[in-house]
């Protein structure tokens, strides 16, 4: 994995780092445990990055380090292996009321998939979804690992509004739509957990590297963890393994 | 004791430098187009680096001041006028209550700014007072300014020393061709040698779908080697990237976090400007350097800075002149004083 990284200029205060070129749990995780050395070394001069599925965007000031000095520097925090041995693994339980008006297109799911609606959701919350990195929105997760069976071409339509906490599939994606949002993907439940709230200490619930395993719930359920979420009063469970 | 806005513009919202540290969880930075003429506008002041201004665009707005505050006026030409008076810009201004400061449509570039010796008054929302409309948060509640809208001041900040001094050249928005200094990648590897010559060898034009978000151009067809498919990944600002349509989109202060396009180039930061203060129908021509240039255009832009500050920080010419008339007349004075004695 060493020799494929590669450094690349992006502009004067960016560098990109590229770790490899497939989507491969193994690649990001690498990528997560380097943007948390990063951190912990607290390099003078960075001043954002943006971890992706295989590659991780440093932004700096010029001012503070040049690029020869940021590329020496990422070049020997590269060589220690960081991601070896590390099994930690954090897991968001994110309940989502399935069907009905939260999923107008779970029967779509089940239909293109040859499948029964409960088997969509039996194969949809019996699995962690790796979270490879979070973009497009504030805390829109792109998860790996959806069961190819129930992967759904998106709707030729999209729709204007999806509200916020809609549970989706597109194409080999699944996800959560964080705040009201246009979009073509093929709603199939809702969470009542707020994955992005701008009022609240930590906006963003989950980071790249963790994963969320999705449990179902009734109406019944929903509304009384709705309750509380309106409250603050919710927390999600998150279960750490390894 | 603050701004009313009477009339919004058309795109009137408050930003600083934007909102960094938050990319990897998906939010924009946003913050200013112009960075130059946004520091510039601050550094008229005395304000921090950072302070939040008020950007507009193309059509700017009408302000009525509730209370005195000392303003200054940069970037594109928008003809402002004080109470009907032409009002000068890169000069500090004191306003005083009641006074309504009206901008027109821009004459030159297409970006304006407005910085306040009193701070607006806008809460900081994780870390930046910057708008991020999509997001929603930030700004004036979280979107751009409507008429009737009020924003209050933090402090009383009514005197500034070295006044009359502080004035500086004005940059010039109306070039309507501009050569853009771009550093390539970080996937230029993508593009075929033809699609990197006709990148850097012709003349592109700024489309009408030109935004916060990004600038797209219409020009000669950039082609890409076969198979280039890429995984999406983070998007700096300035990054030009180039859809299968080959023409290329320049990505600006409300670009998304992250992308699925290959990016042939950055735009140097220095440049940033050029593109931004650009209408529809202009053209911009693309020219290599490498990243050691374009960090060594950085610093010298800081160094021109910091020379500004320095400028507006001493006495201007008619202080100097009238200090220089007290000394010949003290000098006098003395004189006919011991001839008398």
């Amino acid at each position: 994995m060493q020799n494929k990284m590669k450094i690349l200029t992006a502009g004067d205060s960016s560098i990109l780092i590229q770790f490899g070129n497939t989507i491969d749990p193994a690649i990001n995780r690498k990528i997560t445990a380097t943007v948390q050395l990063m951190r912990e070394q607290h390099i003078n001069g960075v001043t954002d990055v943006i971890p992706a599925f295989c590659s991780l965007l440093i932004n700096y000031d010029p001012r503070v380090i040049s690029y020869e000095q940021i590329k020496r520097r990422m070049e020997g925090l590269l060589k220690i292996d960081v991601a070896a041995g590390d099994t930690r693994k954090r897991v968001f339980e994110i309940p989502v009321c399935y069907g009905g008006e939260f999923g107008p297109d779970i029967q779509n799911i089940a239909d293109h998939a040859g499948l029964s609606v409960e088997e969509v959701i039996q194969i949809h919350t019996s699995r962690d979804y790796l979270i490879y990195m979070l973009g497009f929105l504030p805390g829109f997760t792109y998860l790996g690992g959806l069961d190819e069976r129930i992967h759904t071409p998106r709707l030729a339509n999209p729709r204007i509004r999806i509200p916020a906490g809609s549970v989706g599939i597109g194409g080999s994606q699944t996800g959560i739509y964080p705040m009201d949002s246009p979009g073509g993907w093929q709603l199939m439940g809702q969470t009542p957990v707020k994955t992005y709230d701008p009022e609240r200490k930590v906006p963003i619930l989950v980071e790249a590297g963790d994963y969320i395993r999705f449990v179902p719930i009734d109406l019944e359920e929903y509304h009384r963890i709705k309750a509380l979420v309106d409250q603050n009063e919710y927390q999600c469970v998150v279960r750490e393994e390894g | 004791m603050g701004i009313r806005i009477l009339k919004a513009g058309m795109l009137t919202t408050v930003q600083d430098l934007g909102r960094t540290g938050y990319q990897s969880q998906g939010f924009s930075v946003a913050g200013v187009m112009d960075v130059r003429s946004f520091k510039i506008a601050n550094l008229l002041l005395d304000n921090p680096e950072n302070e939040a201004v008020l950007e507009f665009t193309l059509m700017g707005p009408t302000l009525e001041f509730t209370s005195e505050t000392i303003i200054a006026i940069t970037g594109g030409d928008f003809q402002p006028t004080i109470n009907g008076n032409p009002a000068p810009m890169y000069t500090a201004i004191y306003m005083n209550r009641g006074d309504v400061l009206k901008f027109s449509s821009a004459r030159t570039g297409s970006r304006g700014y407005i910085a306040f010796s009193c701070y607006l008054d806008i809460p900081v929302v994780m870390g930046s007072r910057c708008t991020n409309l999509k997001s929603k948060i930030g700004g004036l509640k979280g979107r751009k300014l409507m008429d009737g809208d009020y924003i209050g001041f933090r402090i009383k900040r009514r005197y500034l020393p070295f006044f009359l001094s502080r004035t500086l050249d004005l940059d010039e928005f109306d070039q309507e061709e501009a050569t853009v200094r771009v550093v390539m990648g970080p996937q230029d590897k993508m593009f075929s040698k033809q699609g990197i010559e006709t990148f850097l060898n012709s003349e592109y034009t700024v489309t009408s779908d030109f935004d916060r978000m990004g600038c797209r151009m219409e020009g000669p067809y950039i082609a890409r080697k076969e198979n280039a498919d890429m995984i999406s990944d983070g998007i700096a600002f300035g990054s030009i990237q180039v859809p299968a349509h080959g023409k290329p989109i320049v990505l600006l202060a409300d670009r998304q976090t992250t992308g699925g396009y290959p990016k042939i180039a950055t735009v140097a930061s220095v440049d940033i400007p050029k593109i931004v203060q650009r209408k529809t129908d202009h053209k911009v021509r693309f020219q290599a350097i490498t990243v050691q240039e374009a960090q060594k255009l950085y610093l010298e832009e800081e160094k021109e800075l910091l020379a500004m500050r320095s400028q507006i920080h001493t006495p201007c010419k008619e202080v100097l002149e009238c200090r220089l008339v007290a000394k010949r007349l003290t000098k006098l004075l003395t004189l006919a004083n011991e001839t008398q004695q």
